[in-house]
């Protein structure tokens, strides 16, 4: 492979290559960024929109987290898991009612305007707290942003709000936007939303519909040096098989979010000049949960439940389904997290005859044909995971005398289908861990929420201890005492069963070894890159 | 020359009540879908009631579909395709923006399927039965029963990944500044995979469909009677046999296109090719009504006209086409 390269690009490009080579032991070391290049990555089809602040998901990010930045970014050593962004500090008053950030000097918006902290309050109350996906729960309480100088933000709340929520909450919630661009009209049609000025080391450049986005340097970003990289382009490729075509053909050189799928894994970290990288994920761990409709009758049953939990064997989920790419699931929290996840759970070991003990004991015994009773089973479409792991619960649930019958439907069917018209028993679903179980987590199993709200407890699940246990936990100031709350809550649902967690996972990136400083922060597929750099 | 104007006025009224059905069938369809494009959307996004219910209301998916019909059916009556939930912007400029590339694409297969598979069709009608009929029918059919997108994938890997003689996917060099002729060499150069996947699957229709007029014609007797008359076999071949076997295959080409428009679908996603056919992909998945019922408006009016071109040319091709009704 490398010999027809020299041979195609000439001596030049073959000299390059030669080089990098050479260099890759040092790699791992501190080698000194290069400067310059293009990073040519893949994208699958077009978020609607490219607001952080209006939309934060991962999709989004993935795009705009190089353009908008936040207050803070995660980080495997910084304190509390954070490294500055644009707040340098935050400090969260003894009584939960106000934070303050002492934001970065000498920061510019892509348009030359400088970032002051009447961007930051813009943010949160016009932004985050009335619109945007998560902050409209984080921020409900907020108040008022205090802006006593042009770098302090102090957020007010109503209610006492943990500050340890706010902390976790910065990675993926605190995009700031401009003040100036955002102020005139209404946010939601305002154009920049698809054109995004932010602060962050890559501006906007263009968006060519079906094909790619490019963003280019921003030459004023307030990171010494940074970026290396002059562009990055996000080309698009919406069929998955061609991702990992294209890395092989040298037209792009990553592919993130495991746009190459499991299974060619194995073949393409053989090719040369190509490598698998399992990190810089940590902080977007997605879980893979059987969601459960307590509506039916069998279902509401603690040892039904506990039967279905003891017919999963999880390791083979792991090392079938995921390939070995992921660790088995002991509750809500993901092994993971680095604040609240506890062990010191009641667990469900792989064991078919206890399971059918269970159901025995519960008095659901076999029919003559060797049933006990039948389920409909949604297994969520978004991931090929999702929809193989339905297809291994039909028959570990057969193996028990359950007969599962399979629906597929599409991502906008499997929503109506499960989270508002609740027409099903069991469903897969992968909720998303965002760090702090207040974000999204919480809001799986409590009860009380209305119909139709996405990856929520819609299973008519409700517990008046675990409600309880949940509205104590967000009032809890109080960071060790919210801690061991949380870790109560992992017993109680691993006890309870309101849904059974089976696996954990995120995503892979594959990359050309010219690529630097890949994965060096647990959301580095959505931080800004700034230290990114092509080698060679 | 009447004959094709009595031709056009007929069609066109007719097309219009056509497409009348087509779009109220079409979002009689959708809404029957489940889910819709606040569903679709908030996979991606989640959120609490509030903001779903806001989201419903802005894009109007709260007021009863036959209102949302009737509003559609107005502002088509002013050739207004409206706005796109999924993108945001005006459906028309959405798609005036993807036309051009699925009609280069499908222009080029179709040329490439019908030049290439009637001129093999000639080749094996010119001797039905003989070892190269034979070979070139199998080797047609062949690969007629591949899957498109699996023709797609063998050509990427043989072609862009191990020789790479050609690019990936995609219209045109990223941001590359080529403009004018080095720009539409550039196009071209990421045309030749995809046009020769889409291609290659039709073309096995229209050899075989030329190959048995022709073996059928061999038989009729004014055949015979050219042969009578001494006529070279060359010219035999293709001015009678060839000829008389060429209108069917015309007639193929009309219905193909339509064919051809869903085919490319798959092949657009394969080789990532900004056309129609993906954006129609999204717009299912997005459950957007507007932009769904524009691209399948547009795409009804491209094989209507088609047809219409396919007809207008079948009576150049056949004086006994549309006589009687010239009379009439």
């Amino acid at each position: 492979m490398s010999e027809l390269t020299i041979s195609r690009r000439g001596l030049l490009a073959g000299s390059a290559l030669l080089l990098a080579s050479t260099a890759l032991p040092t790699i791992g070391f501190a080698q000194t960024p290069k400067k310059g290049g293009r990073l040519v990555l893949a994208a699958d089809s077009k978020p609607r929109n490219l607001n952080p602040a209006i939309v934060a998901s991962n999709g989004v990010f993935f795009i705009s987290s190089k353009i908008v930045e936040t207050l803070a970014e995660a980080s495997f050593d910084g304190k509390d898991g954070l490294e500055p962004r644009l707040a340098l500090s935050w400090e969260g008053a003894a009584d939960g009612l106000s934070v303050t950030f002492k934001l970065r000097d000498g920061v510019k918006w892509h348009d030359g305007k400088p970032f002051t902290s009447a961007d930051v309050a813009f943010s949160a109350l016009q932004i985050w707290k009335p619109l945007q996906n998560l902050g409209r729960t984080v921020f409900k309480d907020l108040e008022a942003v205090d802006t006593p100088d042009e770098l302090t933000a102090v957020f007010k709340f109503a209610k006492p709000t943990p500050f340890q929520l706010i902390r976790n909450a910065l990675p993926a919630l605190s995009s700031v936007v401009p003040k100036h661009i955002y102020e005139n009209g209404k946010i939601e049609d305002n154009p920049a939303n698809n054109a995004p000025v932010g602060t962050g080391p890559f501006k906007f450049a263009e968006y060519k519909a079906g094909q790619y986005y490019r963003l280019t340097r921003n030459d004023a970003y307030w990171g010494k040096d940074e970026p290396y990289l002059d562009e990055i382009v996000y080309q698009v490729l919406p069929d998955r098989t061609s991702a990992a075509a294209a890395l092989e053909a040298e037209e792009i050189q990553l592919a993130a979010f495991s746009a190459v799928p499991l299974a060619d894994l194995d073949r393409i970290s053989k090719v040369p000049g190509l490598k698998v990288i399992t990190k810089g994920y940590e902080g977007l761990t997605y879980q893979l949960v059987v969601e459960i409709n307590h509506r039916r009758k069998e279902l509401a049953d603690l040892k039904v439940r506990q039967a279905i939990a003891h017919a999963i064997d999880k390791d083979f989920v792991v090392k079938t389904i995921f390939l070995g790419y992921a660790a088995t699931a002991t509750g809500p929290v993901p092994k993971n997290d680095p604040q609240f996840y506890t062990a010191d759970v009641p667990t469900y070991p792989f064991d078919v005859a206890k399971a059918n003990a269970l159901l025995d004991e519960a008095g659901y015994k076999r029919a003559d044909d060797g049933k006990r009773f039948a389920l409909k089973l949604l297994p969520a479409p978004y991931f090929n995971e999702t929809k193989q792991f339905g297809d291994y619960l039909r028959q570990a649930l057969a193996a028990i005398g359950i007969d599962a019958e399979i629906v597929n439907n599409d991502s906008a069917a499997h929503i109506k289908a499960v989270y508002t018209d609740h027409a099903f028993d069991l469903a897969v679903g992968p909720p998303v861990f965002r760090g702090d179980p207040a974000i999204s987590t919480t809001i799986l199993v409590q009860s009380g929420i209305p119909d139709g709200v996405p990856f929520s407890n819609q299973g008519g699940y409700k517990n008046a201890e675990l409600d309880a246990l949940i509205v104590k936990a967000s009032e809890t100031l109080d960071t060790a005492a919210r801690t061991e709350l949380y870790k109560e809550f992992q017993k109680k649902i691993a006890a309870d069963l309101p849904l059974i967690n089976v696996a954990e996972w995120s995503f892979i990136s594959v990359a050309r070894d010219t690529v630097g400083n890949i994965a060096n922060n647990p959301r580095w597929a959505v931080s800004n890159w700034a230290d990114t750099y092509l080698a060679g | 020359m009447t004959r094709a104007l009595i031709l056009l006025r007929r069609r066109l009224v007719g097309s219009v009540f056509v497409l009348l059905i087509v779009v109220i069938g079409s979002f009689l369809l959708l809404e029957a879908a489940p889910g819709d494009a606040v569903d679709a959307y908030i996979v991606s996004t989640g959120g609490d009631a509030g903001m779903i219910e806001l989201l419903r209301h802005r894009w109007g998916l709260d007021q009863s579909e036959f209102t949302r019909l009737a509003n559609y059916l107005w502002a088509l009556m002013h050739l207004d395709l409206g706005q796109s939930v999924t993108f945001s912007r005006p459906i028309r400029e959405i798609i005036l923006e993807r036309l051009p590339t699925t009609l280069i694409l499908m222009g080029s297969a179709t040329a490439l399927s019908f030049g290439l598979g009637s001129a093999l069709g000639i080749y094996a009608g010119a001797r039905p039965g003989s070892f190269r009929d034979r070979s070139l029918s199998i080797g047609s059919l062949a690969l007629y029963a591949v899957p498109g997108f699996w023709l797609g994938l063998v050509l990427i890997v043989v072609f862009a990944v191990d020789l790479r003689w050609l690019p990936i996917g995609g219209i045109e060099t990223i941001a590359s500044g080529k403009t004018g002729f080095s720009r539409a060499a550039d196009i071209a150069t990421h045309l030749v995979l995809p046009v020769s996947a889409l291609g290659f699957i039709y073309l096995a229709l229209y050899l075989r469909m030329m190959r048995a007029g022709m073996a059928e014609a061999w038989r009729q007797d004014f055949v015979l009677a050219t042969r009578a008359r001494g006529l070279s076999r060359r010219r035999i071949v293709l001015a009678h046999v060839a000829r008389n076997a060429l209108l069917p295959l015309v007639t193929m080409l009309g219905l193909q296109s339509a064919q051809m428009l869903g085919g490319s679908v798959v092949i657009e996603s394969v080789f990532a090719v900004p056309g129609l056919g993906r954006l129609a992909q999204e717009a299912v998945a997005g459950r957007d009504t507007p932009l769904l019922l524009g691209i399948i408006l547009v795409s009804a009016v491209l094989v209507v006209v088609i047809n219409l071109l396919v007809d207008l040319a079948y009576a150049v091709l056949d004086p006994r086409v549309g006589a009687g009704e010239a009379s009439a």
